[in-house]
Order: C-alpha cells, then structure tokens, then sequence
C-alpha cells in the first residue's frame, strides 16, 4: 500500500529526507538533552552532597582546626559585603554611563569608542582583573589587600554589564513618551527623571542582578586583592582584608590536605544557592515587570 | 526656584557625562597598569629565554610556549566540543522545540552560564578527574582533557544563546519559502535558516571562545598544572597549564617587582590583547548582523 | 488677511532645512489669528508638520540644518536662541496624531506638567484636572476613574485626554498634528466640537488628516504643497473657489 503511494506521487527521495529528519531531529534533542541534564544533575548533585553539611552553626560559626572544621559564616558574610562594594561603586556609574549613552549621545566617534571600551571591559579576562587590581588598588593607591581593592576591582569588571543591560532598558522605553513630556515643557533631565528611569527600573535592576551574582561568584579578582584564607575575626573596616565564599571553596578543595569532602560541598552548595538565588530575584522581577508594563 | 533647579541640572548632566566616558578611562588605566609593571620583563628577559619550552621561573626559565601551548590546547578542546553541541541545542530550540519550551530552556541555559567557574572546578576535581583517570587508564585524571571539557562547559551557554537570537532573528518567509519548494525542515534549517544566521552564529562561537580563553579558576583546578608545552600527540591526556592559570597559581608567591612578577604581569598583558582582538572581532560583527537584520526587517 | 482683531502667531520669510533633507519649509509669511482655527492642509510632505513643530520649537529635537527667518508670538521671536524653550512650551500646548498617553494614571497624565513647574497644592491640581477634562469633554466618562491608568481609555478618549493634558498649563496656542487620525467617527465629532468651543480662549492651528475635515473646521485655511505656502483663504472660501489650480487639484483629489 505505501509502496503503491510512493510510485505515484514522488519515487524515492521524499522518503529517505523524512527518514533522515527523524534522525537529524533525535540527534539535536540528545544534543539539548546533553546540555540541559548536565545542568540540573550539578545542582541536584551538589544539594544532595552538600546539604547534611549545612546547619544553622555552619551558615553562622568561624572555621577552626585549620578550616577542616566549623563554619563558613566569615565566608559568606565577606561574600556579602564585596557584593555590597561592588554595587556601591558600580551601580551609579553603570547607571550614569547608561543614561548617557541612551539619552545624551548622539552617536558620534566619541560613543563609537565608549561602545568599544565597553566590549573590552567585557571580555578581559578575569585574573587579569586581579593583576590591574593588584598593581592598582593594592600596590600603587596603597590600599592593601583590603574590601577596598577587591570591590573596586570587581566593580570594573561588573561595569560592562551593567552599563549593557541598563541601555537596553532605557532604549526599550518609546520614545513617544519624551518627546510628550518635552512638549509640556519638562528639561531632559526632568523627562528621565519622571519618565523614562521609573519605566526602565525594572529592566535595569534585573541587570544590576545579574552583573552582581556574577561578581559576587568570582575568584580571581580577588585571589590577588581582598581574599584570605583564615581570618579569626570579621573585618572591621574597608582596608581589612576578608574571606569569601568562592575562594573559599577553591582553597578547601585544593589546598587542605584532610578537607573533610562534606564542608568542601557544603561550602558550594552556599555559594550555589547565593548565585542561583539572585538570578531567580532577577528573573522574578523581569517577568513581573514585563506583565504590568503600561506600554 | 528655577534656577537652583537648573544650577542641580547641570552638575547632574556633567557627571553622566563623565560616566559615559568612564569605561574608556578603565581600559586605559588597566592597559597601562599592564603595562607599566609587564613592559620591564623586556629589558629583564631575553627573547631567546620568552620564546623557550621551559617554563620554571625558580631558575629563570621563563619560557611562554608551555603556557601558550597549554592555553590553546584546552581551548581547541573545548570548541571540538562546545561549538557542536552549542549550536545544535541552539538550532534545537529556535527551530524544533515548541514555542513553550523555549521560554524554559533559555533561562536553564543561563543558569548554567551563572554557574561560577570555581564551582565546575571542584566539580572537575572530585568527579570528573577520577571518573577520566578510570575510563581512560591514566595515572592521573588532571589533564587537559579535564580541562577541555570544564570550559566546554562554560563556553557552551553562551554559544547557544547568541546563536539562538541569531536563529530567531531570520524572518519567517526564509523558511516559509524553503518548505513551499519541498524542503524538509531539516534540509531548511542546515541549508537556509543557519546559513542565514550565519555571521551570529560565528559571534556566539567566538564569544563562547573568548570566554575560554579567558577562564581561570576551573583550569586551574583541573588540568593539573604542569607547565609542559604540549607537543606529543597525546598531550590532550597529559596535564598542562594555561597562561591564565600560571598567573593565579604563582602570583600569590612572587616578590613585588622581581622579574618573575614582570614576566606574569608580561602574560596578563597578553592574554589582554588577545582576548581585545577577539571581543572586538565578535563584536563588529554582531553591530553589522544586527543591522542587517534591522534592514531586512523593516 | 486678518478675520478680526488680534494676530497671535506672525510668520516673516520662515525656511527650514534638515539635514537629511526632508520636509522642509521655503520662505513662509503668514498670520495666525487669535481665537480662531487656522487649518494647515496639504499633500504629505508638504511642511505641516514642521511648521507646527517650530511654534513650540520641537524641532529642536530633530537635526536641522538650517532655519532663518522670524517666528513672532505675540512679540517674541521664537527662534532667538536666547528664548526660555521651556516657558514656550508651556504658552503654546500640542497634541499629536496617535494618543500618546504617559504610562500614569489619568490624573497623573494631567498634572504632570503642572507638577513640572514646581506645583504641589492638591486644590490646584485637582482643579485642573477638572478644568482641563471639562473642556475635552471628557470629564463626565472619567471623573470616577481617574486613578486608573490611562492606558485603559478607548483609543478616542486617549486623545482626548491628550487634548485636555495640553490645556492644562493653560497655554495660548494650541497645535493639533492630525490629532483624529485614528479614531472613529463618533470621536472625532466630539473633538472637532471641542475646538469650536475652545476657540473662543484660544488659538488653534490644526494639521487635519483630511481636506472634509479641513472644510469642516477651518476658520483660516493655508495650502502648503512641498514646503511653500501656496494659498491662503477664509473660512470655506479656499475650498469652494480655490484661487491656485494646485489647490483645486488637491482638493478635488486628482493628486495627494
């Protein structure tokens, strides 16, 4: 019966193409699967190995005997106030340099080689971060090994992103709305002001989000400029060098002959949970604003 | 009133400027930090010493081929193995999966792509070395290859999604065409939309390399770091060291301004100038291909 | 020619180029009266709406290559480079062709340019809003809801709402660019009648969206082809015995 069909309408070829997309399309969908399993088995892996570690005295006590036992609470408390630097310096500028590419600039040589820059600062490698803080923050403006150089250091870093998603917020808002606002009158700054920074916040913070997740989940610009192994007390000041979750993590897992393997997945799982926990803040927000946007 | 208001107005628009031009004045000063404690290794180290296979800096061997070898067989690892299965789970979901489906793939994506580096480097240590040094009867599983795979990983997020929007971007009637002629969907994804989406397509590669390139911490764990240029046929499954991870690993304990403190400022300077070129390239590129899609759009 | 009394807006040898060349305006000398609607009608293309964009000095906005002339209203030049754009904007309101509203609530939309100028008082602002809504006519369907967002409006209620919005700051002139364009029948009959009424505080110049509108509510009427003024005429004069046989071809429809 198939074979009297295929006679008639087309001899062969319509056939074997079919045949071919079936295998073609099981392959991609092996290919996505290779891709996505991975994902949620190093996260299903991870809780499952790291959560007998945690405990409310291993989120909130000191390490002790080396860091072989005891918490991480200086760990991620160092976590949490690098991220908080960070932002301190990086989200106004990045803000700024936004509002200025979007709203000020007309595109011009000058805001092609903004642009330029802004690429560059996105793709230089991490450690080299850590060495232009080192040589920077550390060594020339005399900070040390401090809170200090490392946000800095991570605040540059986190800049290009920042700067990136915070244009497109801005640029997304129609341009309708300026030119209404300046036909009653109001200054360019009083349009951005009341107009177009209220509309793009939602966009801008998820982007502020997610640039600090990735600074708050970086190594190597810290390895060189605020991070130490063990400290016995919190930092008490900008200039005081601290511990943090992701060098943490490496130096447990590479540097501590003994390292009891429980507090090694323990330790990922926080820093797991503290990256995959603003992301879901991120995207939260971006889907929320998207459902009541006014326009 | 109003002209306090204006007087506030002005020093605000003054200081946006200057945050415009912010990220022009930090790629300056990280190039000139860069060069100002890199450049001295010139006068310090002789060409012939840079240029050598031996990379042992307690006895003034500062040769940067091992690194720059061991660099770029990891990363030619990772894209033999990151640029296939990135951009076929990105054709998967631009092109086959059900429109539902995309809305929660991309975002797992990303997820991996949040992933931070030093996390997939335990993960290498504890799991994937071993499982290597088992399946392959090596003596130790903190190889390239480890390596290779590790940074497949990082890079492949974000290879599928660039060229996923770069998928998505081809307008409709490309396809709508290619199946009126007779087309299968599968001979019009690899015969007309991919070509179509070409140029983000090679974006998303290089983007995915250019982080590669650049990934410190999880090499650093994993590929056992032996500063060996990598030359045997079977290097892949030989430890190795990547310039970055020569630069977090010793510079913890180098004197300041020793040579050897020269000569790993002197690799961070090239690893920025490479990843520079390759940024910029990828990114030309996608100003053009957004454009053109703009025009052809329109 | 001169309907009676005032000239609200004198227009000496106005050109206007941009930069990329589009619709510019050739030597224009015109008068816009007060207290009447004065109707700028033409082919696309033809200026309009750059010469309407000039009295409230929107074009700033855009890249123009050249202007020369003088704009007087009242007995300012407005294209002194010394003037306050922003009080400008504050005498002379506009509307625009598709309803722009902010993304507020309906009262929000109408005070903002109040609150623009510093203004707080509660009494003031609601009066406005009052005031403003009244004279759109549109008070009655909204003066229960104006703490909804206005994006909730029907299409022809938006523009009004638009059109109340430019009245509140109580400006002298009002612009209309084809300001029912998009709307039904039904709300364009309402807008027209509310220009009728606001004539008599008011001067209005209209960009309609077509020569029948044109012809219902021109009290002056001014045919602009390809950036110069060819004609100009009262009342329903121009379109029963149109001078220039330009106009009468536009008119009659043989080109537009």
């Amino acid at each position: 019966m198939d074979r009297q069909k295929k006679i008639i309408i087309n001899p062969g070829s319509s056939d074997a193409r079919l045949t071919r997309q079936k295998l073609g399309f099981g392959c991609l969908t092996l290919t996505t699967l290779a891709t996505v399993i991975p994902i949620f088995a190093v996260v299903i892996y991870i809780l499952i190995k790291g959560l007998p570690a945690i405990s409310w005295s291993f989120l909130t006590t000191f390490p002790f005997d080396g860091v072989k036992q005891g918490g991480i609470y200086p760990a991620i408390v160092g976590t949490f106030l690098l991220t908080l630097g960070t932002a301190i310096f990086s989200v106004p500028l990045g803000i700024g340099a936004a509002i200025y590419l979007s709203e000020y600039a007309s595109e011009s040589r000058w805001t092609r080689i903004i642009r330029i820059a802004i690429i560059n600062l996105a793709g230089i490698p991490s450690v080299v971060y850590g060495l232009f803080g080192l040589g920077m923050f550390v060594i020339f403006l005399r900070f040390g090994t401090s809170i200090l150089a490392g946000s800095l250091t991570l605040s540059i870093m986190t800049l290009p992103v920042i700067i990136s998603t915070a244009e497109e917020a801005l640029r997304a808002v129609p341009q309708s709305f300026r030119v209404v606002s300046i036909s009653v009158g109001a200054t360019r700054w009083q349009t951005i002001r009341r107009i177009v920074l209220p509309q793009s916040l939602p966009g801008i913070i998820t982007g502020v989000i997610l640039g600090l997740e990735r600074a708050a989940g970086e190594t190597a610009p810290i390895l060189f400029t605020a991070a130490s192994f063990f400290l016995p007390r919190l930092p008490n000041s900008p200039l005081d060098p601290t511990m943090a979750l992701p060098y943490h993590l490496f130096v447990v897992s590479t540097q501590v002959p003994g390292m009891p393997v429980k507090i090694q997945y323990g330790t990922a799982l926080v820093l797991i949970a503290f990256v995959l926990g603003m992301n879901l803040i991120a995207t939260t927000i971006r889907s929320r604003a998207r459902a009541h946007r006014q326009w | 009133m109003e002209s306090t208001k204006n007087w506030k107005e002005y020093i605000l628009t003054r200081l946006i400027k200057i945050s415009g031009y912010s990220a022009i004045i930090f790629v300056l000063m990280i190039f000139y930090f860069l060069l100002r404690e890199g450049l001295p290794t010139i006068g310090e180290v002789s060409f012939v010493n840079l240029i050598s296979i031996r990379w042992y800096p307690i006895e003034d061997y500062f040769g940067l081929l091992p690194l720059i070898g061991g660099s770029i067989l990891v990363t030619l690892g990772a894209a033999i193995f990151a640029i296939p299965i990135g951009i076929c789970t990105a054709v998967f979901i631009a092109e086959i999966a059900p429109r539902w489906t995309r809305d929660i793939l991309k975002p797992l994506v990303e997820v991996l792509g949040g992933i931070p580096s030093v996390v997939l480097g335990f993960l290498g240590i504890l799991i994937l070395a071993p499982a290597l040094r088992r399946l392959l009867d090596l003596p130790t599983g903190l190889t390239a290859l480890a390596g290779s795979i590790l940074l497949g990983g990082i890079a492949i997020p974000t290879i599928v999604s660039v060229a996923e929007d770069a998928l998505d971007s081809v307008p409709r009637s490309y396809r709508d065409a290619s199946l009126a002629l007779g087309a299968t969907q599968w001979q019009t994804i690899w015969r007309v939309t991919l070509p179509a989406a070409r140029s983000g397509v090679i974006t998303a590669i290089m983007l995915g390399i250019g982080r590669t390139i650049g990934e410190t911490m999880a090499v650093m764990m994993v590929t056992g770091n032996a500063a060996v240029l990598p030359s045997k046929w079977n290097s892949l499954f030989l430890p190795v060291r990547t310039m970055t991870a020569t630069i977090a690993a010793e510079m913890g304990e180098v004197a300041k301004n020793s040579t050897h403190y020269h000569v790993l400022f002197f690799v961070g300077l090239v690893l920025f100038l490479i990843s520079l070129g390759i940024n910029v390239a990828a990114s030309t590129a996608v100003f053009k291909q957004r454009r053109r899609a703009e025009r052809i759009l329109s | 020619m001169v309907i009676s009394g005032m000239i609200k807006i004198l227009i000496e040898n106005l050109s206007l180029q941009y930069s990329d060349g589009k619709e510019s305006l050739r030597d224009i000398n015109m008068e816009i009266p007060a207290n009447a609607i004065t109707v700028l009608f033409g082919p696309a293309g033809g200026g309009k709406s750059s010469l309407l964009r000039v009295f409230n000095r929107l074009n700033d906005l855009a890249d123009v290559k050249l202007i020369s002339g003088r704009v007087l209203l009242d007995d300012i030049d407005i294209l002194d480079p010394k003037i306050d754009v922003i009080t400008l904007r504050r005498r002379v309101g506009m509307v625009f062709a598709r309803p722009v509203v902010l993304p507020m609530s309906i009262r929000s939309n109408l005070t903002y340019g109040l609150e623009l100028t510093g203004e707080k008082r509660e009494k003031i602002l609601s009066e406005a809003v009052e005031r403003s809504l009244r004279q759109a006519a549109l008070w009655d369907e909204v003066k229960d809801r104006l703490n909804e967002p206005a994006v909730s409006l029907s299409g022809g209620q938006q523009q009004r709402l638009c059109l109340a919005r430019s009245l509140v700051l109580m400006p002298e002139v009002i612009l209309l660019d084809e300001p029912t364009s998009g709307l039904d029948p039904i709300s364009t009959g309402k807008v027209e009648a509310s220009l009728q009424e606001l004539k008599q505080g008011y001067t209005i110049v209209l960009v309609p969206h077509s020569v029948q509108q044109a012809a219902r509510v021109a009290d002056v009427a001014a045919f602009f082809l390809q950036g110069e003024l060819i004609e100009k005429g009262i009342g329903k004069e121009l379109f029963i015995n149109p001078k220039d046989k330009r106009t009468e071809d536009y008119i009659m429809g043989r080109f537009g």
